[in-house]
C-alpha cells in the first residue's frame, strides 16, 4: 500500500485538484514546479539554514518522565511549541517563502484557525520583506487576540472573514477569492495538508521535517528509529501529517490521530470528520468532509480554533480509510484536562489543540514498555484566555 | 442539437442571466424564469446554491446563503422545475458547484436534469481532466452540454484543450476576479476580447463576471456571441422583488 501521493494527485480515493479555471495557471505552475525547486542545492541549503538559525531546529525530543509514570509508559514529546513563533506552522511557512520567492510572487496571502499559521506566515514576510495578508473568521479574531497582535506587529494586514461560520473554512474561502482576484503576483500559502493538489503533498513534505528528527533523536535515546506510536491532534492535519510522514510506511510503527469531538461525537457540536464526514470536495480536494446529504458544508465546532474545520487533508481521510491509522475523537473536557494535567506534571502549557494528542493517554492504554512520541504541536500562550475562562483561573 | 446549439446558432448578443435557485423566496424560481423569458432573455443560468461558493463574490455568497436559509436543496429545485417545460422553451443551464452534484450522484442528477428539459451544467470547481476521465460519458448519454470557464490567465493551448472538449459555448471569464467585482471594462479586457476572437474557436464565446448593463453588455458582445448576467441581477432582486424582471431587461437591452 502507497500512503503518498501519487503522479496525479490522489492518495487512494482522495486528493485532486477540483479548482475553478481561475486558480487553474497558478496552482499548475506550483504543481509543475515544486518538487524541481524543492531539489535544488541553493532550496535546500537556505530552507535548511533558516530551519536552524531562525526557527531554532531540531526541536528536542524530550523524554516526559512524570507523565510517563503516570500514564505507565514511555512517553515523548516532540517539541513544535519550542519553534520560533510557537508552533509547527513555521516549518510549511518558511518552505513556502521560498517557493514564492523562486516563483516570482511578491505578495503573500493565508489563511488562519487559531492564528499560529497567520503568525507563522506574517513571520516569514517580514523576514524577506514581503506583503503579507491573512484572512482569518470574524469569531476567530474574537478568540485568539494575542495573535491578531502578533500579525499586525509583523506587519501583516488581517482581513476578517464574515461570511459562513466566521471560522478557518470561511477564512480560507476568503483566501482563495483573493488569489482568483490576484492570479499573477500573489502566492497563497496554505497552512494545512489541504487544498489542491500539490497542495497537500508540499506542506507534508515541509513538515515532514518533524518526523525526520524523531527517527534520529530516537535512535540517540532509544536505539531505535521507530517508536511504538506516533501521536498527533488532527484538524486539517499538518502537525499530524508532518509527524506520520516518515513512519507511513514503517508497519510496526501505529499511527494515531487525534480529532475534535467539541461537546461530544454526537452532540452536533463537533469537529470529528472522520466520524461525521463523508467522501466530498472542499477547498479544491476530494476528502472527508463533514456536510449535509445535500452537500452543503456544515459547520464544525471545537474549543480549539485550529482543530475547528470541517474536512481533513486527504492523505488523512486516505489513512483513515485504509486503516492505516487509528482515529480517536476527543471532547473539549478531555483535552482542557489533559492541558492541565501537562501543565503540572512537565511544566509545558500546551496549546488546546496539542491538548487533544495528550488526552488519549487517559482512555487509550499502552504497554509499559511502548515508546509513545507525541507531537506537541504548539504552545499554550494564545490559549491562556481559554484555559483562564475554563478553569476560572 | 439542444437549445443551446439552437439558440448560440440563430442569434448574436446573447444575453443570458444568472439567479439563485430559492433566492428571494424558496418558491420564485419558475415565476423568475418565466418572466426572464417572457421579457425577452435568451438563455438562463439556474443557480443551485452552495454553502461554500469559492468564485462568487459578496452578491451571489449572500444570495446562496439566503435560499439554502429558505430551505433550498437539489431535490426541492428538481421539484419546482419538473413542469418548466411546459411554460418555458428557451435554453436552461444549471450553474452550482460540484460537490452537491457528486452527493446527489452525477448520473442521477444528470438523468433529472435530462427529464426536466435542463440543456447544461456549469460548474466551475469540476476540472477539465476529472470531467473527461469520469463524467463525459455520462453528460453525453442525458444530452448535456458541460461548460467551461476561461478567464485572461488562460494559456493559448489550454484554451485549444478547451475549445477541443466542449460542445456548446466558452463561458469566457471577463477578469481575474470572483464574480460582481467590477465596474466596467478597460483596455486588458479588450486585448483580452479580441485575442480570443482572433483564435476563431469552435465553440462560440459568451462573457461573464463583470458586465452589469447596457454598456458592459455592448461592449463584451462586440466580439463574443453574448454575455451573462448575475450579480447585477441579483442585486435588482434584492432592491426590487421578483415583480419588476422587466425593467431590468429592458435596461440592458436599451
Amino acid at each position: 500500500m502507497n500512503y503518498n501521493v501519487d503522479e496525479k494527485g490522489y492518495y487512494g480515493e482522495f486528493g485532486g485538484a477540483f479548482i475553478p479555471e481561475m486558480l487553474y495557471p497558478n496552482v499548475e505552475n506550483l504543481r509543475q514546479q515544486y518538487l524541481i525547486i524543492m531539489a535544488e542545492p541553493s532550496f535546500k541549503k537556505e530552507f535548511d539554514q533558516l530551519l536552524k538559525d531562525y526557527v531554532g531546529r531540531p526541536s528536542p525530543l524530550y523524554f516526559a518522565k512524570r507523565l510517563s509514570e503516570k500514564y505507565n509508559t514511555k512517553v515523548y514529546l516532540k517539541r513544535e511549541d519550542l519553534n520560533h513563533t510557537g508552533a509547527h506552522k513555521v516549518n510549511n511557512t518558511i518552505g513556502q517563502i521560498l517557493m514564492a520567492k523562486r516563483l516570482g510572487k511578491t505578495r503573500i496571502i493565508a489563511e488562519t484557525g487559531a492564528g499560529q499559521h497567520g503568525v507563522a506566515t506574517a513571520t516569514v514576510c517580514a523576514l524577506m520583506g514581503m506583503e503579507c495578508i491573512v484572512y482569518m473568521g470574524e469569531i476567530d479574531i474574537a478568540r485568539q487576540a494575542p495573535n491578531v497582535a502578533r500579525m499586525k506587529m509583523l506587519g501583516a494586514e488581517v482581513r476578517p472573514a464574515l461570511s459562513g461560520s466566521r471560522t478557518l473554512k470561511d477564512a480560507t474561502n476568503e483566501a482563495i477569492r483573493d488569489w482568483i482576484n490576484n492570479p499573477v503576483d500573489t502566492h497563497y500559502i496554505i497552512g494545512s495538508a489541504i487544498g489542491p493538489h500539490p497542495y497537500p503533498d508540499m506542506v507534508t513534505r515541509f513538515q515532514s521535517i518533524i518526523s525526520e528528527e524523531i527517527k534520529w533523536q530516537l535512535k540517540e535515546k532509544e536505539g531505535k528509529e521507530n517508536p511504538d506510536f506516533v501521536v498527533a491532534c488532527i484538524g486539517g492535519g499538518s502537525n499530524a501529517a508532518g509527524t506520520f510522514y516518515h513512519f507511513l510506511h514503517e508497519k510496526e510503527v501505529g499511527i494515531i490521530a487525534v480529532e475534535a469531538a467539541g461537546k461530544g461525537v454526537d452532540s452536533g457540536e463537533s469537529a470529528a470528520t472522520s466520524v461525521l464526514g463523508k467522501m466530498g470536495i472542499i477547498h479544491g480536494c476530494k476528502t472527508l468532509l463533514m456536510q449535509t446529504i445535500d452537500g452543503q458544508i456544515t459547520e464544525p465546532y471545537s474549543i480549539s480554533a485550529g482543530l475547528d474545520y470541517p474536512g481533513v487533508g486527504p492523505m488523512h481521510a486516505h489513512l483513515f480509510k485504509t486503516g492505516r491509522a487509528e482515529f480517536i475523537a476527543v471532547t473539549d473536557d478531555e483535552a482542557m484536562q489533559a492541558g492541565m494535567v501537562l501543565s503540572k506534571l512537565e511544566g509545558i502549557i500546551p496549546a488546546i489543540e496539542s491538548s487533544h494528542a495528550f488526552a488519549i493517554l487517559e482512555t487509550r492504554k499502552f504497554k509499559p514498555e511502548d515508546v509513545v512520541v507525541i507531537n506537541l504541536s504548539g504552545r499554550g500562550d494564545k490559549d491562556l484566555d481559554t484555559y483562564i475562562k475554563y478553569f476560572k483561573l | 442539437m439542444n437549445r443551446i446549439h439552437q439558440k448560440l446558432q440563430a442569434d448574436n448578443k446573447i444575453l443570458s442571466i444568472y439567479f439563485t435557485a430559492g433566492y428571494p423566496s424558496l418558491n420564485d424560481t419558475v415565476k423568475i424564469i418565466q418572466d426572464l423569458e417572457k421579457n425577452g432573455v435568451d438563455m438562463i443560468e439556474i443557480g443551485l446554491p452552495f454553502s461554500d461558493p469559492l468564485a462568487d463574490g459578496p452578491t451571489i455568497q449572500a444570495s446562496s446563503t439566503q435560499a439554502l436559509k429558505n430551505g433550498m436543496t437539489t431535490s426541492l429545485l428538481f421539484q419546482q422545475l419538473k413542469d418548466i417545460r411546459e411554460s418555458v422553451s428557451i435554453p436552461l443551464i444549471l450553474m452550482g458547484y460540484f460537490n452537491p452534484v457528486l452527493q446527489y450522484g452525477v448520473e442521477d442528477f444528470c438523468r433529472k436534469c435530462q427529464e426536466i428539459g435542463i440543456d447544461g451544467l456549469i460548474l466551475p470547481d469540476l476540472p477539465l481532466d476529472v470531467y473527461q476521465e469520469n463524467y463525459e460519458a455520462i453528460f453525453n448519454k442525458y444530452g448535456l452540454v458541460n461548460v467551461f470557464l476561461i478567464t485572461p490567465q488562460t494559456s493559448d493551448d489550454r484554451i485549444d484543450q478547451i475549445d477541443a472538449a466542449s460542445d456548446g459555448f466558452i463561458y469566457m471569464v471577463s477578469s481575474a476576479s470572483v464574480t460582481g467585482s467590477q465596474d466596467g471594462f478597460g483596455n486588458n479586457q479588450e486585448t483580452y476580447f479580441q485575442r480570443i476572437a482572433d483564435m476563431k474557436l469552435k465553440n462560440p464565446q459568451v462573457v461573464g463576471f463583470g458586465i452589469s448593463n447596457s454598456e458592459t453588455f455592448q461592449q463584451a458582445t462586440k466580439q463574443a456571441k453574448g454575455a451573462i448576467i448575475g450579480s447585477a441581477f441579483i442585486k435588482f432582486l434584492t432592491q426590487n422583488g421578483v415583480d419588476k424582471i422587466g425593467d431590468f431587461v429592458k435596461g440592458i437591452r436599451k
